[in-house]
């Protein structure tokens, strides 16, 4: 841990060289994410909204496809909002936002997976236990 | 200034579009996230690896529920409370997805005026948050409460699969720990914003290196995390 700082102090004042380069050269990037208000409470209705609309499948009851499809949707809309604006993945260079977006997609495999064991097991239940339930 | 130069390290942010500006960068000297800080890439990759611990939990949960014989609890009917007379169903956990919605608001918000240096706001803003992440602990605390005086254990419960118990304890249990973490750190954090750490560049008395705003969107990035997995939690175990 220690061996690290020292070694960053080190490098401290070439990357202020750089910067300065950077800052001379127009380059010049904002601090941080900067977004307007509105834009947070704009995203902030729409989550209020989306959660009420799921909320709502369940007080009315929907069943079978319907009510899943709804569920998915309405899931999928608000995980969207928060990423893009509230986590500003909107924003960010393509090689982060794959870096971290792609990776969870392959956990559909895993998904697909513990359905065909989760059917067989399941199948396994009602051959070998029906005497029991 | 010197410090933002760790975010922007002088390199060239021309970017190239699509998958080709993606090859640039990753296949570029030193460093494949341009932009983007040390500490935020290391969140981002930390809220990685724990998108994959929750998505075992939820796979295990769905594991369980496919594959029990026994019908599965409805959760519409055991997680409805009675206010007033009415029987609502689900209403504490609607309650709790506001109040958790709420406090990733005030946390965008926190975030925004950090990097306007509006010192004050951004500390209120995260004590707001974390008033309202401890409401929800609160809140789930009740829950618990409340489910285990009817008779649920890991083990069993009244109304059907056993396993109903174990999957609720365990996936609401880490997301609530999760929730009680975030808590402590944005408590610690808004201290710092408002006595002032990051205008001054005052050093950590643990790592010694000079604080910066950016910190409260890293931290806001781990507590908006906390609300996404809730989302997740909220579809699937207990609408579905």
């Amino acid at each position: 841990m220690a061996d690290a700082a020292v070694h960053l102090e080190g490098q401290r004042p070439s990357l202020r060289i750089h910067a300065h380069d950077a800052r001379a050269a127009g380059v010049t990037h904002a601090e941080g994410q900067q977004h307007p208000i509105k834009l947070y409470l704009v995203v902030w209705g729409w989550l209020f909204v989306l959660s009420t609309c799921s909320y709502l499948v369940d007080y009315f009851g929907f069943h079978g496809y319907l009510r899943w499809s709804l569920i998915l949707l309405f899931m999928v809309l608000k995980a969207g909002l928060i990423v893009a604006v509230f986590m500003h993945m909107a924003w960010e260079r393509l090689a982060l936002t794959y870096a971290i977006l792609l990776p969870p997609v392959l956990v559909l495999v895993f998904v697909t997976i513990m359905v065909f064991e989760s059917d067989y097991t399941h199948l396994i239940r009602v051959i070998s236990f029906a005497a029991l339930t | 200034m010197a410090e933002t130069a760790l975010t922007n390290a002088g390199e060239s942010l021309e970017r190239i579009e699509g998958w080709r500006g993606i090859a640039a960068d990753w296949s570029s000297d030193q460093r494949a996230f341009k932009n983007v800080s040390w500490g935020k890439a290391m969140m981002w990759i930390f809220l990685l690896s724990d998108t994959f611990i929750f998505s075992c939990f939820l796979l295990s949960y769905m594991t369980a529920r496919m594959s029990t014989t026994v019908p599965w609890p409805n959760p519409s009917e055991v997680f409805a409370l009675t206010i007033g007379g009415q029987h609502i169903p689900l209403i504490l956990i609607a309650i709790m997805t506001f109040v958790l919605i709420s406090s990733s608001g005030t946390m965008a918000m926190a975030v925004n005026f950090g990097y306007r240096r509006d010192r004050a706001k951004t500390a209120v803003l995260m004590l707001v948050t974390a008033a309202l992440g401890a409401t929800f602990v609160g809140m789930q605390a009740f829950e618990w409460t409340k489910l285990i005086m009817e008779g649920v254990r890991p083990w069993e419960n009244p109304w059907g699969a056993a396993q109903f118990g174990s999957s609720f304890f365990m996936i609401t249990g880490f997301h609530g720990t999760h929730v009680t973490f975030g808590v402590i750190f944005l408590i610690a954090i808004a201290r710092k914003v408002w006595r002032g750490d990051f205008d001054v560049e005052r050093r950590g008395f643990f790592t010694s290196r000079k604080g910066h705003y950016e910190i409260v969107e890293i931290m806001g990035l781990y507590w908006h995390f906390v609300d996404l997995v809730w989302v997740f939690i909220f579809a699937f175990f207990y609408l579905w």
